[in-house]
């Protein structure tokens, strides 16, 4: 009985979604942002990457809206999970064989420099703040899995995840009373393709890194630390 | 090109099957990353590396990383278990349980 009204509900849905998609105009009429977007972007922000453009230019509000979910989201995993809430009896995870402890040695300097190329070259080559934030995230992770004992401190990780969120709504707000447009771009925008160009992008996409990283390496060691059922 | 997509995509199904099919839950999640790993492959083809950058890093690292951590958590997995025998997976009836 329960497996039928499954399957009716998923064919339900899916009646649904095949209707909705049958009556949507895909690929019509053409979308003549992004023709504009294409054609002047890159002259009017001054960032090579034309996704970071669009990301942190033109549409700089959803990208705060994009890390308003993530700080929702470490912030709910904090609240539920976490060594506060740890059972005192609880065991800890035992220490991790040679290969782990001698690749997160190895890579924990490698995954830094990558993420923060990533991070600074964002308005420049493919990637940003989000892609190297995570990939910063995931260097400050990997020595918690070998030595799962040495926790990240939670209160630095919070300290760098709020100034750099405050940093991308202050940079905003100084738009807003330079140029009377929230997240306008500032600052001259230099040459193309220069490491110092694009103005005010590259620090957005630090601030949106640094924020990134910390949120996830926070989130992630966070249900590191709670204790394993049955434990 | 276009052989290296229908390769490509042929994987990602694989994978998907595998999710559903395999009864090790470790490996399932190992699966679903292989689906992201894939997906972003055909990113790379499709000219998108930015949206290509961030499934390698969310879809195929974090959220396998996440649910790893989840499986632990729930005590369907844990450091060590290897040697122990899986725990049945869920069968969807729900009546036996």
């Amino acid at each position: 009985m329960r497996n039928f009204t499954s399957l009716l509900f998923a064919g339900g849905l899916g009646f649904f979604l095949l209707v909705l998609a049958a009556d949507l105009p895909l690929g019509a009429p053409p979308m003549l942002a992004g023709q504009g977007v294409l054609a002047e972007g890159a002259a009017a922000t001054g960032a090579a990457n034309l996704v970071t453009a669009v990301v942190l230019a033109y549409r700089g509000i959803d990208t705060l809206g994009e890390l308003s979910i993530l700080f929702a989201a470490a912030a709910g995993v904090g609240l539920v999970l976490g060594r506060a809430r740890r059972r005192p009896d609880a065991e800890a995870d035992p220490e991790g064989g040679f290969i782990l402890l001698a690749a997160a040695d190895l890579l924990f300097p490698l995954l830094v420099i990558v993420g923060l190329y990533i991070v600074l070259h964002g308005h420049l080559t493919p990637g940003g703040g989000f892609q190297g934030g995570v990939v910063l995230a995931a260097a400050f992770f990997l020595p918690l899995l070998g030595r799962p004992r040495n926790a990240l401190d939670h209160a630095v990780i919070g300290w760098i995840e709020g100034l750099a969120g405050a940093v991308f709504v202050g940079i905003g707000l100084w738009a807003l009373a330079a140029r009377g447009e929230f997240l306008a771009p500032l600052l001259g925008k230099g040459t193309l393709g220069a490491l110092f160009s694009a103005g005010t992008l590259p620090l957005l996409y630090i601030a949106v890194g640094l924020k990134v990283g910390a949120e996830i390496a926070g989130l992630m060691s966070t249900l590191q630390e709670t204790e394993a059922a049955g434990s | 090109m276009y052989w290296i997509t229908v390769l490509v995509v042929a994987v990602m199904v694989l994978s998907a099957l595998a999710v559903l099919l395999l009864p090790n839950l470790l490996a399932a999640v190992a699966a679903s990353s292989v689906v992201s790993l894939a997906l972003s492959v055909v990113f790379v083809i499709v000219r998108a590396p930015d949206v290509a950058m961030t499934e390698a890093a969310v879809g195929a690292g974090l959220s396998g990383v996440i649910l790893v951590l989840a499986l632990r958590r729930l005590g369907l997995w844990g450091l060590g278990d290897d040697n122990r025998p899986q725990p049945e997976r869920f069968s969807g009836t729900g009546d036996d349980a």
